[in-house]
């Protein structure tokens, strides 16, 4: 299953997240933000690696291994649902 | 459209009680070269994991330490401690530059002879010395730091039969105010111990006393406690003079001198409040000029200090072989040097930098090394930037001890090289093969394979 | 004539249960008569709540913990003063101290000027020196011994009566009244805290504080006595009262005439049931309980800010005895945007 943000997340671009549900504060880098930020858009993993490869200097098994643990680490921080 | 800069998303929970590190500015760089020869360069040619020396560095802290001592006082001799670091390369890189040797067994003894030390600037320590290195030392005039009652009369039955006067010093031991007090090591001073043996070297008439000798202990912090065994010392010889009309030509006041590491569990960090050569120097020498010798009466000098000299020109570059994200959430990097190679990463926090540039986002990590043992661990807790498989990183003052403790476990002892002074990488020691371990192997015809 | 303005940075904003001393150290400088304080807060965390109170601090920054070593805290405070043009610094926590003597003659040559302790002195005044800083100076220290070892514990126990107090040699303290509960104690600081662990004779009584400044040649230049009168379950004091007791003020002023001591300390004192006054621990650094010698007449941040400056001083000379602080906690309504600010940046500017 695809991962989806959870509701509510205040993100602002200075990479300032706020879980209005747990009251838990975070900091993302800047491409986490732009990963957020897809993934508030409802894109898809496979989308978001794609978009990964275009945009930045990284072939697709790095991106691919790093946007697993990220998302690993959303899941741990409950930021994200997954029904997996 | 030109693609962007990469590097691993990463999030961080805010938490109080952890350091606001987060949009902090920060100014750490990347160790790429050692004097001036690329990190990549290295591992390319010599392989990773690989031990690195600097003729340079060792030359400059040599210089250093000598010049704290020389300006404080006016006769200063350093021996170079072989247990430290007994590569030859480097013990030659110490003799040339004046130091003489310090040894602790007979094959170290015979590794300087190899070096070509001439035998009166050997000073050979320690409990463990044969009869046959006895002699050895003895014909080569070389100065017998006595251990023990033991070892004292068998060095004048030793005189007798090789019908010479064996140079010698011995080993004291005494309280200097810190902890623990290292007893198990020549004659206490404070019983009389000391006093025992000196007066029994003197009655047999077949040993020359020519020093005293102390080493209060390592890693000691404690600039006072040197000026205090500094002050004890000049006493006893002040002492003898006054009662046997004979002068100790020297003191030797050992090593123990901190390096720039840091201790585990020390709250600031080594650089900020280890003692510096000059605050040595001011303890030892202060204590020297107010004992009550005569100027021109001043004894020599003696400092077999190892690890203050070596650490910091040695470097461990190792390379990143995995991520790990722990059951905690929190992250581990495993890398391809582990304790059985850094073996002082069990009481130092070596400072460590990634050898390519890297971000302002660090993450807390636990940085393991790739032996298949939960104790393998580099550095417990470490903030390191994102670093990817492959990427290499520099283990910094790794110089002394790691080179003759390190041991053959599971995978093989990897190459050292020394940048000479001109910028040349040289190897000193060769990358062990998969047939080194099985070298000194035999096997009994019982077990003889079928060809 | 208009007061000079004088930008000055402090630490120790954390006014929690346990407070630091910045709070109440900007409320002085704020009261300051010779100058204007512009007073920018350096703070260790984003959650000190000195940060965020209105009209404290003009600008904010996190600074790296000491543990991150002297090199990073140089280049952040270098990066401060490239912005606010720091005067002077005034650091309140033990904890950092040592980084700051370090510092201070390179910030100095910045411009940055500071009044503390020498080296020489924060170190005799450890705990563990305690004794022979007593004997040194003729100041009554509590009997005590400095220990590395149980059997050590043992031996020195018969020669001394319990109870006895067995410290760590930074933080913790127990009374113990047998040799078992001694032990007890012992295993848990030495695993803790390391050793030497202190022994030292229980001197039963009451503990008074002094909270003053030396100027370094061994002049008083300030001195205010206290008695707590209510203490938290961390051993700070929630409320005191100031008090005259002449024997007290002749210990501080023994104290700051032998040691020559520079800058600002707080004395802990226990006087005991006899009325002999002996003296506990010596804090290198101002108390958090500062306010209430200023409300009473001296104010010894502003002294310690001009006698930074190389400014002559001239020396308080009384107090207003009897008069009382009372701490009470607040709570403040913070943006989450300010939070975030110092979060995301490490800087924040109170609008």
């Amino acid at each position: 299953m695809e991962p989806s943000l959870i509701k509510d997340i205040a993100l602002s671009d200075s990479g300032f997240i706020f879980n209005p549900v747990t009251g838990e504060s975070f900091t993302v880098n800047p491409i986490g933000v732009g990963i957020l930020n897809q993934l508030r858009l409802g894109k898809a993993r496979q989308e978001i690696l794609d978009q990964l490869v275009v945009e930045f200097q990284v072939d697709l098994e790095q991106a691919e291994r790093d946007l697993m643990d990220f998302l690993n680490l959303l899941k741990h921080f409950r930021l994200v649902s997954s029904n997996e | 459209m030109t693609r962007k800069e990469y590097e691993r998303p990463l999030i961080r929970k805010l938490e109080t009680g952890m350091p606001g590190k987060f949009g902090m500015r920060n100014d750490l760089n990347p160790k790429t070269h050692i004097d001036e020869v690329a990190v990549s360069d290295l591992v390319r040619k010599y392989g990773s994991p690989l031990f690195v020396f600097s003729e340079e560095t060792i030359v400059q802290t040599l210089n250093k330490a000598k010049r704290a001592f020389t300006t404080r006082y006016p006769r200063v001799q350093f021996a170079w401690s072989y247990k430290t670091n007994y590569l030859d390369s480097i013990c030659r890189i110490f003799h040339r530059e004046g130091a003489w040797a310090e040894v602790v067994s007979g094959f170290e003894y015979e590794k300087a002879l190899n070096n070509q030390v001439d035998g009166k600037k050997i000073i050979f320590n320690g409990p463990d010395k044969s009869r046959e290195d006895l002699q050895m030392a003895i014909k080569n005039d070389s100065l017998i730091h006595i251990d023990h009652l033991d070892e004292l009369y068998e060095l004048v039955d030793l005189a007798g039969e090789l019908n010479s006067k064996p140079k010698v010093a011995i080993r004291i031991n005494l309280d200097t105010g810190i902890y623990p007090q290292w007893d198990r090591f020549g004659f206490n001073l404070e019983n009389g111990q000391a006093w025992d043996a000196i007066n029994k070297i003197m009655h047999s008439g077949k040993l020359e006393l020519t020093g005293l000798h102390c080493h209060i202990g390592t890693f000691i912090s404690s600039t006072g406690a040197y000026g205090i065994a500094a002050a004890k010392l000049a006493q006893l010889a002040i002492d003898i003079r006054n009662k046997y009309k004979f002068a100790i030509k020297y003191l030797d006041l050992g090593g123990g001198f901190v390096s720039r590491n840091t201790l585990k569990g020390s709250y600031l960090p080594g650089p900020d409040v280890n003692p510096t050569f000059d605050d040595y120097a001011e303890a030892i020498a202060t204590s020297l000029h107010n004992s009550g010798f005569e100027t021109q009466e001043l004894p020599l000098l003696i400092l077999e200090t190892g690890r203050a000299l070596i650490d910091e020109a040695g470097y461990l570059i190792s390379t990143v072989l995995a991520n790990k994200r722990l059951a905690s959430g929190s992250r581990s990097t495993v890398i391809d040097a582990g304790v059985n190679l850094l073996f002082t990463s069990f009481w130092y926090d070596h400072k460590i930098l990634p050898a390519q540039p890297f971000s302002q986002y660090f993450e807390e990590t636990l940085l393991c090394g790739p032996l298949c043992m939960n104790i393998d661990v580099i550095r417990n807790s470490i903030n390191l930037p994102l670093l990817k498989k492959g990427e290499r990183i520099v283990i910094f003052s790794t110089g002394a001890y790691n080179i003759t403790q390190w041991m053959q476990f599971i995978t093989m002892r990897p190459a050292v090289v020394l940048i000479s002074s001109s910028g040349e990488p040289h190897v000193i020691r060769k990358r062990e093969g998969r047939d080194n371990p099985g070298l000194m192997e035999q096997i009994p015809g019982f077990l003889e394979l079928n060809k | 004539m208009s007061r000079p303005r004088v930008n000055i940075a402090v630490t120790g904003l954390n006014a929690v249960d346990s407070p630091g001393p910045g709070v109440p150290v900007i409320r002085g400088l704020h009261e300051a008569l010779s100058f204007e304080a512009n007073v920018t807060g350096l703070a260790y965390e984003a959650l000190e709540p000195g940060i965020y109170m209105d009209g404290l601090v003009n600008k904010s920054y996190l600074i790296p913990y000491p543990t991150e070593g002297i090199d990073s805290l140089r280049d952040r405070l270098l990066y401060i003063h490239q912005k606010e043009h720091l005067d002077v610094i005034i650091p309140n926590f033990d904890a950092e101290l040592f980084s700051f003597m370090k510092l201070a003659p390179e910030l100095e040559q910045h411009g940055i000027h500071m009044f503390l302790p020498t080296l020489d002195q924060f170190e005799e005044r450890q705990k563990a020196n305690l004794s022979a800083f007593g004997k040194k100076h003729g100041i009554d220290v509590p009997e005590s011994l400095t220990i590395h070892s149980l059997s050590e514990l043992e031996k020195t126990v018969k020669s001394m009566d319990f109870p006895l107090m067995i410290k760590g040699r930074y933080y913790e303290a127990y009374i113990a009244h047998t040799l078992e509960q001694a032990k007890g104690y012992y295993a848990k600081i030495s695993a803790k805290w390391g050793v030497p662990v202190i022994v030292q004779k229980f001197v039963k009584g009451t503990e008074l504080n002094v909270t003053g400044l030396g100027d370094g040649s061994g002049q008083t230049i300030a001195a205010v006595a206290m008695r707590k009168q209510f203490i938290t379950d961390k051993g700070k004091a929630w409320a005191g009262i100031t008090i005259n007791d002449p024997d007290l003020l002749k210990i501080t002023r023994n104290f700051i005439s032998s040691t020559h001591w520079r800058g600002a300390f707080e004395l802990e004192i226990m006087k005991s049931d006899n009325g002999k006054c002996y003296l506990m621990e010596i804090n290198p650094r101002i108390p958090a309980w500062v306010y209430l010698a200023i409300a009473t007449g001296q104010n010894i941040p502003e002294a310690l800010v001009n006698l930074a400056l190389g400014k002559p001083v001239s020396p308080y000379e009384s107090y207003e005895v009897g008069k009382l602080f009372i701490r009470y906690s607040y709570d403040m309504i913070v943006e989450r945007n300010n939070f975030e600010q110092l979060s995301v940046n490490g800087e924040f500017k109170q609008i």
